[in-house]
């Protein structure tokens, strides 16, 4: 089966960051994600896929606690990153975000310039001393988003004036200029063009060398490019995970091969 | 391909051959429909206006007179022997001469002018011809001799407001017709103020004293003026606005962003929505019944009653702000919280900027309609006749009795003197002003701090 791989990776020897075991969660009476066990390691990029509604971006907003300000959201099970558990009760989510970064579905940038978009993270979290310091991380992360060539010349132009493809990735880099550990990403390409897209995947996958990136996709051909391994979802239960190219060409359950062939989704 | 498609379609509306250029019957009955409402749309706001205009009209008409006032023009010698009998100059001798002894002085002057130039109308005996004086004359003029005894035997120009009848002749709102059916007035009069205008000695003129001007008594309704009213209600809106604004703001963050959502907030949201409702009149008992009988606050009051318009103010402030932080998008919080701001650093750096334009529209025209308010000043006192104005704020002028524009607006309208009547719709016309400099503050605010996402 090893010739079948689409890309030939090489990710069994690290170590795990992410592991969750256990978790459950509830909106009021729905059992929206049933006893998922799941080991996302680091400098890897996960994609998570399946139908609407099958609970990956549930879980996706489980790892940095989005979900805490959902009202009717519970939460059970644990989830460790680097060993520690972020449901303890010591645990401040405030500040397991700021380690733990986010892009969303649809680009949201303040309504703000460009600088300030990208230095707030930086800002309340007291990253620097000066404004010289500011910059330069405001610099590096708009380099790593592949923004700086654009926007160099307009920091101070309104980020809400960007394209739909720099706006996501305006966001990206307001998402790593804190220097998370761990990056997610909410279908970050859905409201992109093909163009805009190839440069997000481009991004994605230079990312991988920093952080380690759990995607949320609807496409298939987008989890195959950009992502080393795949966790399948369908109503609530991770039905599989493993390398992408085994999920693709191997799957071992009949309900991700449906998925992958088009017949169930 | 999927299971799913096949049969689930429905077919095609079969059209039996029907043209496009022709209109079937159900879909005429829908055009129908759509031009019946576009036509009760239209109806109602063609009413709408004409109400308006006609309300307008009739503020305008009447009201915009009560700005113009008749006055006369008077030379008069300050005469010592009959104001200061002992000849002393000193202050109790001169305080002895009252008010009449000096409306002798000026009827005088104007008989005397009278006599000078010929101007005589049969039947007006020199007292009526002192009766064109204002009631309000003496008395100013009084004031002007014991402050400066140096008047006397000085001739002066002297310069006073006519009675409120030839006043109301001299806009129209006296005919000689009316005049025949008057206690007040006779035609003869009204005859002379005709010499008088003509001699030059009668003019109407713009009247400034009308803005700042305190009340005046039934007795001399040109002398009337909004001063006090217009101080009350400045020194109100400040207090309500200083007061409200930040209660209100800070209610309705904790309430959108932070409280819980259980049964309590449930009941606390609840009973907002009672309160804006509640009939304004019943805060102005509560007023009367904790500020003024409780904490003993002077009655009257600007600050007495700046709590309770900011009492009756608040749901609305609440309930504006709060459906303007409702409608800043999610996805911002989202993004803030996702950089790992705190909640608390989400509402202020990036939601309540955004809330803000809706805020302060809120808050402004809540405002304008606390200015507007009369029923709760009228049972703390603010309807009193007050003839003192209240000193500045930083001498306590918040508790110095005043009144505000709407409660003079009632007081006047319901004196018997019609001249009264044309004053209340001239404060009606200031009340107005106020609240269109409040809407286009609130415009401007709007266009100022509005920003898209």
């Amino acid at each position: 089966m090893n010739d079948m791989r689409i890309v030939e990776r090489d990710v069994d020897t690290q170590k795990a960051k992410i592991t969750a075991r256990g978790v459950q969660v509830h909106y009021g009476t729905t059992h929206a994600l049933k006893d998922v066990n799941v080991d996302i390691l680091d400098n890897t990029v996960t994609a998570f896929i399946g139908p609407s509604g099958c609970g990956k971006s549930t879980f996706l907003r489980c790892l940095n606690r989005m979900n805490d300000t959902v009202a009717s959201a519970r939460v059970s099970g644990e989830i460790l990153i680097d060993g520690e558990n972020i449901y303890d009760k010591r645990v401040d989510p405030v500040q397991l975000r700021a380690k733990v970064g986010m892009v969303f579905q649809k680009p949201n940038p303040f309504p703000k310039s460009i600088y300030d978009n990208v230095a707030y993270g930086p800002k309340i979290h007291g990253m620097t001393r000066n404004k010289a310091d500011l910059d330069e991380i405001v610099e590096s992360a708009l380099r790593k988003a592949a923004l700086w060539n654009e926007a160099k010349d307009r920091l101070n132009a309104p980020g809400t004036g960007l394209s739909g493809g720099q706006q996501q990735r305006l966001c990206i880099a307001r998402a790593i200029a804190t220097s998370p550990e761990v990056l997610l990403m909410d279908e970050p390409c859905s409201a992109l063009d093909p163009i805009a897209t190839a440069q997000v995947e481009e991004l994605i996958d230079e990312l991988r060398a920093s952080f380690s990136v759990v995607i949320v996709t609807h496409s298939m051909q987008q989890a195959a490019r950009v992502s080393q391994r795949t966790a399948f979802f369908h109503l609530g239960n991770l039905v599989e995970y493993g390398e992408t190219g085994t999920i693709f060409t191997n799957p071992t359950d009949p309900r991700t091969e449906s998925y992958i062939s088009g017949r169930i989704g | 391909m999927t299971d799913a498609t096949a049969s689930g379609l429905p077919e095609a509306r079969s059209q039996g051959g029907a043209s496009l250029l022709q209109q079937d019957a159900l879909m005429k009955r829908r055009n129908a429909a759509e031009a019946r409402f576009k036509f009760y749309g239209i109806a109602a706001i063609s009413i709408s206006l004409i109400t308006l205009c006609v309300m307008l009209w009739t503020i305008f008409s009447d009201g915009v007179s009560a700005f113009r006032q008749a006055s006369l023009e008077l030379t008069v010698t300050i005469d010592p022997e009959r104001l200061d009998p002992e000849g002393d100059r000193s202050l109790e001798s001169l305080s002895k001469v009252t008010t009449i002894g000096y409306g002798n002085l000026l009827s005088g002057a104007l008989n005397d002018y009278m006599a000078e130039r010929n101007i005589s109308v049969e039947g007006v005996t020199p007292k009526q011809v002192g009766d064109f004086i204002s009631r309000d004359a003496p008395a100013r003029l009084r004031n002007m001799v014991l402050a400066d005894p140096d008047l006397l035997g000085q001739t002066i120009r002297f310069s006073t407001f006519a009675s409120g009848r030839i006043d109301g002749y001299l806009k129209g709102r006296v005919t000689m017709a009316s005049a025949e059916r008057d206690s007040n007035i006779t035609p003869a009069q009204l005859q002379l103020a005709d010499r008088l205008v003509e001699a030059g000695v009668l003019t109407s003129a713009f009247n400034w004293r009308f803005l700042t001007n305190p009340d005046a008594s039934d007795q001399r309704p040109e002398s009337a003026g909004l001063g006090i009213a217009i101080i009350g209600s400045l020194y109100m809106m400040f207090l309500v606005a200083i007061m409200v604004l930040p209660i209100g703001v800070a209610a309705s963050i904790y309430l959108e962003e932070f409280a819980p959502k259980n049964k309590w907030t449930d009941i606390i949201e609840v009973n907002i929505s009672n309160l804006a409702a509640v009939p304004s009149i019943v805060y102005g008992i509560l007023g009367l019944a904790i500020f003024i009988n409780f904490a003993k606050l002077p009655a009257s009051a600007p600050i007495v009653g700046a709590l309770v318009l900011t009492l009756m103010t608040l749901p609305t402030i609440i309930i504006a702000t709060r459906a303007s932080l409702r409608a800043v998008p999610p996805s911002i919080r989202d993004a803030a919280l996702g950089v790992g701001a705190s909640k608390m650093q989400t509402v202020f750096h990036h939601v309540l900027p955004l809330a803000a334009p809706g805020i302060l529209t809120g808050t402004i025209l809540g405002l304008a309609s606390a200015l507007g308010e009369t029923a709760p000043l009228l049972l703390i006192g603010m309807v009193a006749f007050v003839a003192n104005y209240p000193a500045s704020p930083l001498d306590g002028g918040f508790f110095d009795p005043a009144t505000a524009l709407p409660v003079q607006v009632y007081s006047w309208a319901s004196r018997s003197d019609p001249a009264f009547i044309e004053r209340s719709s001239g404060a009606i016309i200031v009340l107005l002003a106020f609240l269109l400099a409040m809407n286009i503050i609130a415009i401007l605010l709007r266009r100022r701090f509005e920003r898209r996402w």
